[in-house]
């Protein structure tokens, strides 16, 4: 499946299915710090993401001047 | 996995051990900011609201609860000059505003003081240094030159617990004394509350994604390095072994430890009297913000008055981030 990323701005071909909270890890993301979306939803990180699944990674972390 | 309606759940909250489906996480969001305003007394009936809006997911999420609460509430945005991304920033909240029919003030920070934070960023110790004073400044300005009661930041769980952190390694008195959720009016100064702050920040994220609020998710080109973010990881990466430790921490904080340091607060507040040059309350002869202008408007002038030079070397450092074709201070 295509993953979307930012921080960078990209996308990564990923393999499925797989488990959300592991294409984090695979990923090298905290799944504190990110939200995983599948089309319009965020998914639970036991949610099985499948070839096929538009999925984007969105950080959820930001701020400079607080 | 099910909400406990028995819907899909969409949404984990691990601090809370809950999944939750769509309307519930809404419902969720808005009872957490309904329960601070309540508990802190954030926000009385009648009075006049005004929130500061980036185009981040804090501020235009915060505006959308507030709203479906029915608080009468306009939004600011302050245009600080950041090429591409402050155009970017400002097209999300003028969007949101018009997609609900509230009134956005819009400040520029080049016509209402002369200068963009990329010219201001050289003169404080980083970016977010005179970026974070020149917002204080000109929001609190906004809000009590139009009559506003109340000043409403975006500023989350996330946000409050790192700051906490990097003022328990220094344990600075003072900062600490004044970190809360309101921080009360005085004469020159508007009410500034923050209602997120039981949401963290991936809260925040997944309020906009479910209700299609477009926000700007790219990072500020001039945060890099920012002592903050490393902050959040390290608390997230604290957070992900053992939830709930970030509410622990800050709220644990306001609870039992911000009330013995009243006298701070009290001390602070004997020191304040209005600068010499736009009257907003200090502690100096004038004020930090009065300073940094200054400081900016005068190298404006000395560069003016240099010779000009041609080598590439001397044209202005462009921040990493930032794209090829962005104007340094647009």
């Amino acid at each position: 499946m295509k993953v979307r990323l930012h921080h960078p701005s990209r996308s990564v071909h990923v393999d499925g299915p797989i488990r959300a909270r592991v294409l984090c890890e695979q990923l090298g993301y905290n799944r504190e710090s990110v939200l995983v979306v599948r089309g319009d939803d965020p998914v639970l990180g036991d949610a099985v993401l499948e070839d096929g699944d538009s999925v984007e990674i969105i950080p959820a972390i930001s701020g400079g001047a607080v | 996995m099910s909400c406990r309606c028995g819907k899909a759940a969409v949404m984990e909250v691990r601090r809370l051990r809950a999944e939750f489906c769509r309307d519930c996480f809404l419902g969720h969001c808005t009872s957490q900011v309904r329960r601070m305003i309540a508990k802190y007394g954030m926000i009385r009936p009648g009075e006049r609201v005004l929130v500061a809006v980036s185009g981040g997911k804090d501020s235009l999420g915060v505006w959308d609860m507030l709203l479906d609460l029915g608080y009468s509430a306009d939004g600011v945005y302050l245009g600080l000059g950041i090429g591409r991304y402050s155009d970017r920033s400002a097209g999300f909240a003028r969007d949101y505003a018009q997609s609900r029919g509230v009134v956005l003030r819009e400040v520029q920070l080049r016509e209402e003081v002369g200068f963009t934070i990329p010219k201001a960023a050289p003169k404080r110790s980083s970016p977010c240094a005179a970026c974070g004073l020149s917002k204080r400044h000109l929001l609190n300005q906004a809000a009590s030159v139009s009559g506003y009661d109340v000043l409403v930041t975006g500023h989350n769980l996330d946000d409050e617990a790192s700051v906490l952190l990097g003022n328990v390694m220094a344990w600075d008195l003072q900062y600490l004394a004044r970190q809360r959720p309101v921080l009360p009016a005085a004469p020159g100064l508007a009410r500034k509350v923050k209602p997120l702050v039981a949401l963290s920040e991936r809260e925040m994220a997944a309020y906009c994604v479910l209700k299609k609020i477009r926000y700007i998710v790219d990072e500020c080109p001039m945060a890099a390095g920012n002592k903050h973010l490393a902050l959040k990881e390290l608390l997230n990466a604290v957070e992900d072994r053992t939830p709930g430790s970030k509410t622990s921490f800050y709220h644990g904080y306001l609870d039992r430890l911000h009330p013995l340091l009243g006298h701070v607060v009290d001390e602070q507040h004997q020191q304040l009297h209005e600068c010499r040059r736009c009257g907003a309350p200090t502690s100096t002869p004038t004020c930090a913000f009065c300073r940094l202008q200054s400081e900016v408007l005068q190298s404006e002038v000395l560069q003016l008055a240099a010779p000009r030079r041609a080598e590439p070397a001397d044209r202005p450092t462009r921040p990493a981030g930032m794209e090829a074709g962005d104007p340094l201070d647009a």
